[in-house]
């Protein structure tokens, strides 16, 4: 029976791959207009002084990284022909790509290299990317030294993607701050295949081919509308009817399930392993109350049914995540504490723990918060979850984000739901949750309080190993450790799906979504 | 009193109204926990705590309450609204590049509303126990009831994606290219939903009030009168009946003016349409003071403005109002 399986297997990706080659056959056509939406307003398109995905769509198209990656997570030159490291790990060489331009003709040389990490370092909410970074040396006009402290594995992935533009010397070394430049929004002078043609707040922004671009032949779009249309039901009628050829990120299950059904969509999650967006129920460890015994928060796990979060609530769009790296992740360990619904166990490791059931069938009172409205089922349904098992749950809204931020960054809270994401490597999105020197230093820091001195050694260790099954071990005791504490109980991936029409080729599927340069995309006749 | 008179008093209220509006809402975004450095660092997907630091010290946040106060009514003093946390752009450049796609909807709407509802209004009235007259009844309930988002959920259902008649969100299609008129016709192709949608709180509201007026207006004395001496029904209704009727439906006008503009900010959420409303609720969840103290400065002229003109209108369609006596 095992063997007809692994035929049916063989067979299945056999045909994958002849319809894959047969879909590659077809051949990227020159050319069109493509329409596209942005889900909130964007703040900021100079993505060298401002993270997150709004910008990382517009701002991977106008400014180019030295590198990029392919969806097996293995870097691939780009604005870097080639690269690097240096035997002790402390010197990374970037030979960069003779003739190319910024948008207004300037040619792009190791000093804005050096010029752009300063920015970046002094600027980018991620400090831990380029904290290594001593300085940088330029040898000549196409090379671009960096000296690191200490090896630093996390730069690979670190200088793709949305993560290290290479902006203009000659426009942003004024002496005005990066931050608030007048050009991030107008005028922008880029690296990257698309230049800006008019960024309207709140309503678009329209980026159009830059011939000039250092990639024979490419990209293959003409145009590029963004449209900003923040109403998700609004976004998925204009997919519907054809008036958007393709979006990403989408998150709301109705919405995604719903789309699946168009003969003309296609739904997917692939593409967001670098991005990493976990789902998860954040406990906090480090508190005095009952979350900051180990037995508890053991017991909240057993008494938590993952199932009924991925198939009710989230209707089936979620990856199961165990750990608090993405499970696309290399670094991800399967193999940990899963915590299968059990609520004996759960009723047993809280006698253990001291908290023995009252007259009334509870043991102790927790509050619960949440930080957005779609996250408000979740907490119900761990407070009706928690009641089998005694504990009382009160659900505690926040009127905005920020009000939430404030009590999650300064402790102020027993359980909440959190989403949070990996940003590339782990060095860059991980540690900051688990660090014990992290603790408390606001929203999407170690909230939890969590205090481990082997995590913290681990972690460490991880960052400096240039190895990579080395590191792969580091990182794989660490997640054993944290599942076995649980100052966090990991839910899942948060339901990411890029949705586009018969329309798109090659629509950005590898590991940073549309944070990445889409000088591939095309639209078909 | 005089005209003059008149303006320069409402003028006086309005600064001070204005002033204690700024007040106010500064202090009550004070008082709410947290501040843009959080939703700024949400926007990044987190940011390390220098960085947050470093945030609230550009935008003098680190400061005390009274401090950044004072500093702030100095500004708008000197017709400053000042830059945008969020945005990093001048605060009046943001409305300013908003106002007019609001004004825009709120207008057309407004004026869609009285129009139809004083037609309905004034036809129900002449036949109030009529089966169109009902219907008439059931759709201005229905509209009045129904939430803004939900109606125009509706619209873009029946007439974005089914009937292919409209398109679904913004103000216009950056990818056609054309004279004038065409780009006319695409403006006025995106403001048919959201209008629609915003007009059928009003129009529920404006047929009501003047379905009512018209039918006691009609049983008055002079109307009798009127009817004696021999005029057609046509012309009783509409010069003598219709103008008595209208003045409580435009003092309402005047009124909802206000709510026109909140309920612009549902609709342009749901249509995606560029104007103040959408500005407003993005600032609100972002928490950028300045934008949103802006905001409200720049609606409560409105309403001040579009109160002042209600005034005249109804010194125009009734001449005894602010006559001496």
């Amino acid at each position: 029976m095992k063997h007809v399986l692994k035929g049916l297997v063989a067979a299945t990706a056999m045909a994958s791959v002849l319809a894959t080659s047969g879909f590659a056959a077809d051949e990227p056509k020159r050319g069109g207009t493509l329409i596209t939406v942005l889900g909130s307003n964007v703040r900021n398109l100079n993505s060298a002084v401002q993270s997150g995905i709004v910008t990382g769509f517009p701002g991977a198209q106008l400014f180019a990284s030295p590198l990029r990656y392919d969806e097996d997570w293995t870097p691939q030159p780009y604005l870097a022909k080639s690269w690097s490291v240096s035997e002790d790990g402390l010197k990374v060489t970037l030979n960069l790509v003779e003739g190319a331009t910024f948008h207004d003709g300037h040619p792009i040389t190791s000093s804005d290299v050096k010029f752009s990490v300063k920015v970046i370092q002094e600027n980018h909410p991620f400090k831990a990317m380029f904290a290594p970074v001593e300085s940088v040396d330029t040898p000549d006009e196409h090379t671009a030294v960096l000296n690191l402290s200490q090896p630093h594995p996390a730069l690979m992935l670190a200088m793709s993607g949305q993560l290290m533009s290479i902006i203009p010397e000659h426009i942003y070394g004024d002496g005005q701050n990066p931050k608030s430049h007048p050009r991030n929004n107008v005028d922008v002078v880029g690296s990257g295949p698309f230049k800006l043609v008019e960024f309207k707040n709140g309503e678009h922004v329209i980026l159009e081919r830059y011939d000039g671009f250092f990639m024979e032949g490419r990209p293959y779009l003409d145009k590029i509308v963004m449209r900003i249309i923040v109403d998700p039901s609004a976004r998925a009628i204009a997919l519907e009817n054809g008036e958007v050829h393709i979006s990403a990120f989408e998150s709301q299950p109705q919405i995604i399930n719903r789309l699946k059904k168009v003969d003309s969509l296609t739904v997917t999650s692939e593409g967001y392993g670098a991005i990493g967006p976990l789902d998860w129920l954040a406990m906090n460890a480090g508190s005095d109350g009952p979350t900051g015994n180990v037995k508890v928060r053991q017991a909240i796990a057993y008494a938590v049914d993952k199932n009924f979060i991925h198939n009710a609530i989230m209707q089936g769009t979620v990856t199961d995540a165990k750990t608090g790296i993405h499970p696309d992740s290399p670094f991800y360990e399967p193999d940990v504490e899963a915590y299968e619904l059990d609520l004996d166990k759960a009723n047993a490791l809280l006698d253990e723990a001291g908290f023995a059931k009252g007259d009334d069938g509870m043991r102790f009172g927790l509050t619960i918060d949440f930080g957005w409205p779609s996250a408000k089922p979740h907490v119900e349904y761990v407070k009706a979850a928690l009641k089998k098992v005694g504990i009382n749950v009160t659900v505690r809204a926040s009127a905005d984000f920020p009000t939430w931020a404030k009590r999650m960054g300064t402790m102020d809270f027993d359980l909440s739901w959190d989403a949070v994401f990996n940003w590339g490597d782990p060095v860059i999105g991980v540690h900051r949750t688990y660090v014990s020197s992290n603790i408390g230093k606001g929203v999407w820091s170690n909230t939890q309080g969590y205090s481990n001195a082997r995590v913290d050694e681990l972690l460490e260790m991880a960052g400096k190993e240039n190895d990579p099954e080395k590191r792969k071990a580091l990182y794989s005791e660490f997640q054993k450790i944290v599942a076995a504490e649980v100052p966090i109980y990991f839910a899942n991936t948060l339901p990411y799906h890029t949705v586009y029409s018969d329309k798109v080729g090659n629509p950005p599927l590898g590991i940073w979504a549309t944070s990445s340069p889409i000088d591939l995309m095309y639209l078909k006749d | 009193m005089n005209l003059l008179q008149t303006v320069l008093t409402r003028i006086l209220y309005a600064v001070l109204l204005l002033i204690a509006v700024l007040v106010l809402n500064f202090s009550l975004m004070h008082l709410a926990p947290g501040d843009v450095a959080d939703t700024i660092s949400q926007s990044m997907g987190g940011a390390d705590a220098e960085v947050l630091a470093d945030i609230r010290a550009d935008y003098g946040l680190d400061k005390p309450f009274l401090v950044q106060l004072a500093t702030y009514i100095g500004k708008v003093a000197q017709f400053d609204l000042g830059h945008s946390f969020f945005y990093n752009t001048s605060v009046t450049g943001l409305i300013m590049q908003k106002l007019p796609a609001t004004l825009l909807l709120v207008i057309t709407a407004q004026v869609l509303a009285l129009v139809v509802g004083v037609i309905l209004g004034v036809y129900s009235a002449r036949h109030p126990n009529g089966i169109s007259s009902h219907f008439v009844t059931f759709l201005a309930l229905f509209g009045y009831s129904a939430p803004v988002f939900w109606t125009g959920i509706l619209l873009l259902i029946g007439f974005s994606l089914h009937i292919q008649w409209f398109p679904v969100a913004g103000m216009r299609d950056v990818t056609i290219e054309g004279g004038f008129w065409v780009h006319f016709i695409d403006v006025v192709r995106h403001l048919v939903l959201p209008v629609i949608t915003l007009s059928s709180i009003f129009l529920a509201l404006y047929s009501r009030l003047c379905r009512a007026t018209m039918m006691e207006v009609l049983g008055s004395d002079y109307v009798r009168t009127a009817k004696a001496k021999g005029l057609t029904t046509r012309e009783i209704v509409y010069k003598h009946a219709l103008k008595n009727s209208l003045s409580p439906v435009v003092t309402l006008a005047g009124l909802q003016f206000s709510a026109v503009i909140s309920g612009a900010v549902l609709v342009e959420t749901v249509f995606g349409w560029p104007g103040l409303g959408t500005l407003a609720f993005q600032s609100i969840i972002a928490r950028d003071t300045p934008t949103i103290l802006g905001i409200l400065f720049f609606s409560a002229l409105v309403v001040i403005v579009g109160n002042l003109l209600t005034d005249l209108a109804l010194r125009l369609i009734d001449p005894r109002v602010g006559s001496k006596g």
